[in-house]
């Protein structure tokens, strides 16, 4: 690792004024902010993230950290631990995805450390970014090349890709956030903003070293996700090598409101997939208005595949994507509510 | 590694002038005055910035029952208590954790050396083979308990799912968790 100065923020206005180096959304900016650490150490200890100044949030933790479940909807803080937001009760019952996303990730001690804010802005497992030795990493190094075009890229995406990057986003949580149209709230120099969740991630287009809109300086302090009919009847659906503390291979966040038998609105986040968090809107499209069977889950899923591109190792993506997007369909479908017949 | 070579390593030596409780670090490379409460015990060292919780406690502090797996955050070996909650030491910094109780295998046992009834356990049920990961799981496990995910052997598994094991002692780690359960709660 290589050193660095270490600065605690005391305060939030304090926290962004210290972070006037943290870049436009660079992945590998001179200062970093820190929170649960979990991607940042790691990171900087396999020298790919190399920062000369590291802003503890820690003390913001308090204030910044709470989950509120009203009529409104969701406000998630982004400093409450993913630990913290996977048991909530209210999130459980009224956003079992949210829930589930956090709960089917990582491990109970990661869990306790990362913050919500800093895990929908953890870094791409692909191993040759993560592996500082690999010359070729537009991600690390723009303008170097992708060694994972023609390498073993069995774990990277099949969405959102183009030549210079085939990088995975890695997270669950985002996966959900996606699907149920979070909005994401700021804090920065010029003062708190609101930006939709699903233009936090940048599209890739040819740029793998901007991964956010985040200004200098600005922090995540928390998101908010609107009410629906359909985010109680909804689900994480993980499909990984190891029945736990794995990345997903594949993911599907599904939310569903059913008018009979019928689709009334429907919500889809792929994980596993793609370059940044995913939503499948041809899918959703496809679904909106139809009755909800394994024939039209099929279609749907088929269409939120059509723009897949595979580079060999992950030619079994496409199809294990559709697979899991119909399997999480039908299980939607099938819950049942305490109080309820089936 | 680096940082645990970067040894400034010393209990109460003073660092740089300083205020208390300021952090003294004004450049790259210099060193910091680091106050950790480690099982009840308050230690001041003169660190290296980049050192980690599992490094101040291993190479500084010489308390070498927090064991270094993997040093990736992805094996659960250097798992400790901080503020009551399980974490993994290896990717918290020292600077980090000032002002934070810090619980390790050390602290677990009485005073007249009574063991924990997790540790109890594990040698009961012969929840370890090698033992490398051992100090890990009881840390994990004695959480795990106090969380309330102990519940059921399907619990225990997922809860337990960041602490590795290559010997396989899985079985009778699970065993050795629902023993100390019931004396835990009573």
């Amino acid at each position: 690792m290589r050193t660095f100065t270490f600065e605690r923020a005391e305060s939030l206005p304090h926290a962004v004024r210290l972070g006037e180096r943290t870049g436009q959304g660079q992945v590998n900016a001179a200062a970093q902010f820190l929170a649960g650490g979990t991607t940042l150490i790691d990171l900087m200890k396999l020298d790919v993230l190399t920062p000369t100044r590291v802003i503890d949030l820690d003390r913001l933790r308090a204030g910044n950290d709470s989950i509120e479940v009203a009529a409104a909807g969701l406000r998630l803080g982004a400093f409450a631990t993913m630990s913290s937001a996977a048991v909530h009760r209210g999130v459980l019952e009224a956003y079992p995805v949210i829930a589930q996303s956090l709960q089917l990730a990582a491990s109970a001690q990661l869990r306790n450390m990362a913050t919500l804010g800093g895990n929908v802005l953890q870094k791409t497992r692909c191993t040759y970014y993560r592996d500082a030795s690999w010359g070729a990493c537009n991600k690390r190094t723009p303008g170097s090349g992708c060694a994972a075009l023609q390498g073993v890229n069995r774990n990277h995406a099949i969405l959102g890709v183009d030549d210079t990057c085939i990088s995975q986003y890695p997270g669950d949580f985002a996966v959900a956030l996606v699907a149920l149209d979070a909005q994401v709230e700021l804090s920065g120099p010029e003062g708190p903003r609101r930006i939709p969740f699903v233009s936090l991630h940048t599209p890739l287009n040819r740029q793998p070293h901007i991964e956010t809109t985040l200004r200098p300086g600005e922090i995540i302090t928390a998101f908010s996700v609107p009410p629906g009919a359909w985010t109680r009847r909804s689900l994480y659906l993980k499909v990984r090598d190891r029945a736990s503390y794995e990345f997903a291979l594949s993911s599907a966040a599904v939310a569903l409101d059913l008018d009979g038998g019928r689709v009334r609105n429907v919500r889809i986040g792929l994980g596993g997939m793609a370059y940044r968090p995913w939503r499948a809107a041809e899918a959703e499209q496809a679904l909106t208005g139809q009755p909800l069977t394994e024939r039209h889950a099929e279609a749907a899923a088929a269409a939120a595949l059509e723009s897949a591109k595979t580079h060999g190792y992950n030619d079994y993506k496409p199809e294990l994507a559709r697979r899991t997007l119909v399997r999480a369909l039908l299980q939607a479908k099938s819950i049942t509510f305490s109080g309820e017949n089936a | 590694m680096i940082a645990s070579c970067a040894a400034f390593a010393t209990v109460g030596v003073p660092a740089l002038a300083a205020a208390a409780g300021e952090d003294p670090q004004r450049a790259p490379g210099d060193p910091m005055r680091v106050t950790l409460n480690v099982n009840g015990t308050s230690q001041d060292l003169s660190l290296d910035v980049r050192v980690t919780v599992l490094d101040a406690l291993r190479e500084h502090l010489h308390l070498t029952g927090t064991k270094k797996g993997c040093d990736q955050g992805q094996c659960g070996a250097c798992t400790v208590l901080i503020g009551g909650q399980r974490v993994l030491s290896c990717l918290t910094l020292a600077a980090a954790a000032q002002g934070k109780p810090i619980d390790t295998i050390e602290g677990l046992a009485g005073a007249s050396g009574t063991l924990h009834p997790m540790q109890q356990a594990f040698i009961d049920q012969d929840g370890f083979q090698c033992g490398y990961c051992t100090p890990g799981q009881i840390m994990s496990a004695i959480a795990c308990v106090r969380e309330g995910h102990a519940t059921t052997d399907a619990d225990i598994q997922e809860y337990m799912s960041g602490n590795l094991c290559r010997c396989a002692a899985y079985p009778n780690i699970v065993a050795a968790i629902k023993q100390a359960r019931e004396l835990m709660h009573g």
